[in-house]
């Protein structure tokens, strides 16, 4: 099929990936890249739960805005879409 | 830690940084605070660390120009930091690596960008429904795609960039949804032929998603997200001129949906200082008020690029070189001719810019989309309807709307929903949105912790007056 717009993801090269955990379960990154990314890329959109009703959220504005990717890590609420992946990560739904 | 520079520039996107660029040209010390590791801003974005190579794109070369130029430059780059309070004359409090400081400057210039508008539908809020801007901020530092199968729904020329963009990263595209009609875009085509080349960029996205079979739904709006912690799919309804529903929904499957109203600049930081605002729908909405040089009513406080009012990247960066030459001229320094060269450019762009602006303008008809069980407030998880019985019961303005029913009191500081509120006391009170100004913003312009924003202190330095006289 023509193409105007060429595939690139075979042309991308990330560097080599880190496990992390999401809620006691790992989830391969590669390191360097922000956590929201990671998690997505991973199928793991559920990153919090709303006040009020629970209701479970993700990563909404991806620009450090709107606070929806908040997640836990070692005790402090971060924003996902502003942390970068690492060896060991350990992180936790929030809310 | 106080550092006094002659201009601090706040914002790190094509405006901003120029005009840091112009300042420093004429010899001033000039710093340029920025919340992303690197140039760039949310248009021209770099790639995060994990990247070691990829294919380049218009964006990349764009964003790496002007990194080259403010890596070459005297410029004091602070990466990474987030200005959370700013105290006139100028003083201003800096977050970055969850130490506080503070930095001082003779003149302030905010190139606080922007950020985009979602109309609240009923699950809007299901994990995996992405803002169609940010949707380009994570494929620009991530280059990840949101799904595997994604519905790209929006307004303007965004919506085919995104859906270009996901093809680009290996993604599906199911469908893309826009409330323009195909008419719309025609009256939008004398300007765009004064700029042929994002004319051709524009034509090629729109003819790869008909080559590759993408159906593309003009005049038609998601009205309904399904899916209970995950998308599942979506209902799109037919629109009338005025953006109101006129047919029955259909059904569209998908994992992931890209969902936006267009553009609204960021004035928080320029409101709380004082600069009067006004509302002008051309520019996207409430913009504060500026000379076109980028002056405003305070003292060395100017302003410039998309926080001014949304003209598109190109003019943001014209408009940045302006702005930057003006402040530095106000301190003693700069020419008038280079300022006349950046105004002329400025304004060509800008034409441009406010032409996809236009395209985004929002109608009557889709305040409607919000029903009353949907959420408008994500960060209290305030619904139309509890905020509808706060106007029933006497509220008048975002002000009134925030007290008494905690809509735009949460962490996002009321970002993406002060506008849908200023809709609906807008229906109520049936007067225009210009009328309905957003609520009095309040710092902290960023989260920062507790411990910091409240300072350190010593409970023995604390003063103990005198007791009274018995």
């Amino acid at each position: 099929m023509i193409r105007l717009v060429p595939n690139h993801a075979l042309k991308i090269v990330r560097s080599a990936p880190v496990v992390f955990t999401f809620d006691g379960q790992s989830v391969e990154g590669h390191a360097g890249e922000n956590l929201a990314g990671a998690l997505l890329r991973a199928g793991r959109l559920h990153l919090r739960n709303a006040p009020a009703n629970g209701g479970p959220r993700g990563a909404f504005c991806c620009m450090g805005l709107c606070q929806e990717c908040t997640v836990r890590i070692d005790g402090q609420v971060v924003e996902a879409c502003r942390t970068e992946v690492t060896q060991g990560l350990a992180v936790e739904r929030a809310g | 830690m106080s550092d006094r520079f002659d201009i601090i520039v706040v914002g790190g996107g094509p405006s901003g940084a120029r005009a840091a660029l112009a300042a420093s040209a004429q010899g001033l010390n000039v710093a340029l605070i920025d919340e992303q590791s690197a140039i760039g801003g949310q248009v021209w974005r770099a790639k995060n660390a994990s990247i070691l190579s990829a294919p380049k794109t218009h964006e990349t070369r764009a964003g790496d120009a002007l990194r080259r130029d403010v890596l070459a430059s005297d410029i004091t780059h602070i990466e990474g930091a987030r200005v959370w309070q700013i105290e006139t004359g100028w003083t201003l409090h800096v977050l970055r690596k969850d130490v506080s400081s503070e930095l001082t400057c003779k003149s302030l210039v905010l190139a606080t960008g922007a950020r985009e508008y979602v109309q609240p539908v009923p699950g809007w809020t299901t994990s995996g429904v992405l803002g169609l801007a940010g949707a380009t901020a994570l494929f620009k530092q991530s280059l990840t795609p949101p799904g595997k199968r994604t519905i790209v729904s929006g307004t303007g020329p965004l919506v085919f960039f995104v859906a270009s963009e996901i093809r680009r990263l290996g993604g599906e595209v199911a469908a893309v949804v826009t409330p323009n009609s195909r008419r719309d875009w025609m009256r939008a085509l004398p300007s765009m032929l004064g700029r042929p080349a994002l004319l051709m960029r524009g034509a090629i996205w729109v003819a790869d998603l008909m080559l590759a079979g993408v159906p593309i739904y003009w005049q038609r709006v998601v009205t309904d997200v399904s899916g209970d912690d995950q998308v599942r799919g979506v209902s799109i309804a037919k629109l009338d001129q005025n953006w109101a529903r006129t047919s029955e929904d259909i059904m569209l499957a998908a994992d992931s949906l890209c969902l936006g109203n267009g553009l609204i600049p960021n004035i928080e930081a320029a409101h709380m200082l004082g600069v009067p605002i006004r509302h002008d729908h051309a520019l996207g909405g409430w913009i504060p008020e500026t000379t076109e040089d980028g002056g405003t009513s305070i003292d060395r406080l100017y302003l410039c690029g998309d926080g001014t009012g949304i003209r598109g990247a190109e003019a943001a960066a014209h408009q940045g070189t302006l702005t930057g030459l003006c402040a530095a001229a106000d301190l003693g320094h700069g020419t008038v001719n280079l300022q006349k060269q950046a105004k002329a450019k400025w304004l060509k762009s800008a034409r441009f810019g406010m032409t996809m602006t236009a395209l985004s303008i929002p109608r009557v008809g889709q305040a409607q989309l919000t029903t009353p069980e949907t959420i408008v407030c994500r960060c209290e998880n305030v619904t139309r309807a509890t905020i509808e019985a706060e106007l029933n019961a006497g509220a008048q303005s975002s002000n009134a709307i925030k007290s008494g029913s905690r809509a735009g009191m949460g962490p996002c500081g009321g970002k993406f929903c002060a506008t849908a509120i200023a809709q609906l006391i807008a229906q109520q009170s049936g007067a225009p949105v210009a009328n309905i100004p957003p609520a009095t913003p309040r710092p902290p312009l960023r989260p920062v912790p507790l411990s910091i924003a409240a300072g350190s202190f010593d409970y023995d330095a604390l003063p103990i007056p005198k007791p009274a006289p018995l």
